[in-house]
């Protein structure tokens, strides 16, 4: 089932959580809303499910509207951030629950509804469980039951919020693999909304990064992160740098300096610089390049990690980059760089 | 580990000096035993002061027997009431947002602030043979005051706070999740309702009917002033124990005096169950 969000726009209070927000997700995707806290990821995950009214804007689920039905008849999974298991009922009780409360006519015989709840307990790799209570279970176990009673129901559509949030980082890492899995083998139309970058960057086909109720831009994990559209996803994906430059003809420069780049567009006179730490190489002396006075040098894993103020003393800008490890550069001195890969974002007009 | 004598001296900082800590125990026993367990004692010594004989032959009179019963019509009618009443609005305050929950709040526990002779008295000013809608509701031959609708309407507004305060710390605590994963799976409102929320709240539910049932059966000041004091037609249980002692029949009044300390006992026993086997479920409204 392929979504649809048409112009939605939710406001809480009349302070807009999501503003004029368009989106398609194709048939049997995985799809990551990332975005820090605030951002309208959830918003836009509980407008889908309907458990939320857009106030303007509508939501298709392939050629039907379905803004214009209760959360019932959407008859998609919804998996909760604390899962929202009923306590008082077995992991059994708790899957079969969305077909127990269907009208007599639709609901499933008894024996079949007991069939159902053990295909499901296998696919999530709980059998056995099926008398435990929820309490009973681990965060990674609960998680799954929670699965299971989404997908018991047959949804449309997937939706995940923070699927990992409550889980420790072992277990987080375990789920994701099996979360992709899963996907891969159910083929369910999937959303889920994480503010863990590295999580949407390797589960997701395409990743939607969200910012104050907007999207900032949709792409693989590649596009976001090798040609961010934004200075807010160039920052907010991955580590980056940023300088205030300005482009005069074929020279780029900071502080009046050229600094060895080139631009590849010329419709740009002033904007900020972007780049990644990995993305520089120390020139040798004479080569135009940025210059800054070492402040700290840390060994992270397998590399080392130089702070730079670059600039004027008083209000330098700080700036880290990767060098190699066999530099040896004392704390105060200067060092040179040059970003290989970069983006100029023009000011804001 | 070996101790250090000089540390092994130190209390943990929390603790107070062994006199205190007795002195402050010793307190408090002689005060609940002085202004508590003697006069509870009292009450069933004075009931079996001339044997077991003349104690259950308190309960053969006509007027205690009425008495008894209508406590019970009151009990049976106010306290399914408030439940639902308490069920409402605290579903109502803990899950939706709009203009006069703080003051809705306030008003629910308006009864707990104000004298249940007040509360009485409202409505001999709603019903009285002065007001508007006493006279007009008699014509239809429908009494109030000195009645058992006014002495039903007087108990249930001193004990609507009981379910509904019980209730609202739970249910803003529990959250819409677990609705919201209801809905989610296609449940109606109600079978949400049902299997969800209800199960979610049966001990709290249960602990405020335990207290609002107790406090429906025990009420003095409010029912006194509605009711007329008719006996064997008005009079519950607590008006008829006064009645009976201002008749100085001291044996007939501290056994049907017993029967509210019973009461009084079991509600006891009964929370203290609930406590214990479902304390972290009641824990948010225990504070009564």
């Amino acid at each position: 089932m392929d979504v649809r969000v048409s112009s939605l726009r939710k406001e809480f209070d009349r302070y807009p959580a999501l503003n004029d927000v368009s989106l398609s997700i194709r048939s049997g995707e995985l799809i990551a809303l990332l975005g820090p806290s605030g951002s309208g990821k959830t918003t836009l995950l509980r407008l889908i499910a309907g458990l939320e009214q857009p106030t303007a804007g509508n939501i298709f689920f392939g050629a039907d509207d379905a803004s214009l039905k209760t959360v019932q008849e959407r008859n998609i999974g919804f998996v909760f951030q604390h899962y929202a298991l009923f306590r008082h009922m077995t992991v059994a009780e708790n899957i079969a629950f969305g077909l127990t409360v269907r009208p007599r006519g639709l609901r499933p015989q008894k024996a079949e509804i007991r069939r159902r709840v053990a295909d499901l307990l296998e696919m999530v790799h709980l059998s056995g469980l099926e008398k435990r209570y929820p309490n009973q279970l681990s965060g990674g176990q609960r998680q799954r039951v929670a699965l299971a009673r989404a997908m018991a129901i047959e949804p449309k559509v997937l939706l995940l919020d923070e699927p990992f949030g409550a889980l420790d980082a072992k277990v987080r890492k375990e789920l994701r693999r099996w979360l992709r899995d899963f996907h891969d083998r159910t083929g369910h139309t999937t959303v889920f909304v994480t503010h863990d970058q590295e999580e949407a960057l390797e589960l997701a086909d395409r990743v939607v990064v969200m910012s104050q109720g907007q999207i900032e831009q949709v792409g693989s994990s590649d596009d976001v992160y090798d040609r961010p559209n934004s200075p807010f996803v160039f920052s907010f994906i991955g580590d980056s740098a940023s300088l205030p430059v300005t482009v005069e003809g074929e020279t780029i420069r900071f502080r009046g300096e050229a600094i060895g780049i080139t631009p590849s567009t010329g419709d740009i006179d002033a904007g900020t610089l972007f780049f990644r730490p990995q993305d520089v190489v120390l020139p040798p002396p004479g080569e135009p390049a940025l210059e800054g006075r070492l402040s700290a040098c840390r060994r992270l894993a397998g590399t080392r990690i130089a702070d730079l103020d670059i600039g004027p003393p008083g209000a330098p800008h700080h700036v880290e980059i990767e060098i190699p490890l066999a530099t040896t550069v004392r704390t105060g001195a200067s060092l040179r760089f040059r970003p290989t890969r970069w983006k100029i974002f023009p000011h804001a007009a | 580990m070996a101790h250090d004598p000089a540390t092994r001296r130190l209390r943990p900082p929390t603790t107070e000096a062994p006199f205190a800590r007795y002195a402050l125990m010793a307190i408090a026993f002689l005060f609940l035993a002085l202004f508590l367990l003697l006069p509870l004692a009292a009450v069933f010594i004075e009931a079996f002061r001339k044997g077991a004989g003349e104690f259950l032959a308190a309960f053969g009179d006509p007027d205690t027997i009425a008495a008894i019963r209508l406590t019970l019509l009151v009990a049976a009618i106010a306290v399914p009431l408030n439940l639902v009443f308490g069920v409402a609005a605290a579903w109502a305050i803990a899950k939706f947002e709009f203009k006069g929950k703080a003051f809705l709040t306030t008003l629910i526990d308006l009864p707990f602030s104000v004298s249940p002779v007040i509360s009485g008295l409202v409505y001999v000013l709603l019903f009285g043979s002065g007001s508007l809608l006493g006279p007009w509701l008699r014509s239809y031959g429908i009494e109030i005051l000195f009645a058992v609708p006014g002495i039903v309407l007087a108990t249930v507004f001193v004990t609507f706070p009981f379910v509904a305060r019980e209730l609202i710390p739970l249910m803003q605590e529990q959250g819409n999740g677990d609705e919201e994963a209801a809905l989610s799976l296609g449940a109606s409102g109600w079978q949400t309702f049902r299997h969800v929320t209800l199960p979610n709240i049966k001990w709290g539910l249960l602990y405020g009917v335990l207290l609002c049932n107790a406090r429906a059966m025990g009420e003095f000041g409010a029912v006194s002033v509605v009711s007329g004091h008719i006996r064997g037609l008005t009079n519950t249980m607590p008006l008829h124990v006064e009645i009976l002692y201002n008749e100085y029949n001291f044996v007939a009044a501290f056994a049907v005096a017993s029967l509210l300390a019973a009461l009084a006992l079991v509600t006891l026993l009964v929370k203290t169950l609930l406590e214990f086997h479902y304390g972290a479920e009641i824990a948010a409204g225990r504070k009564h």
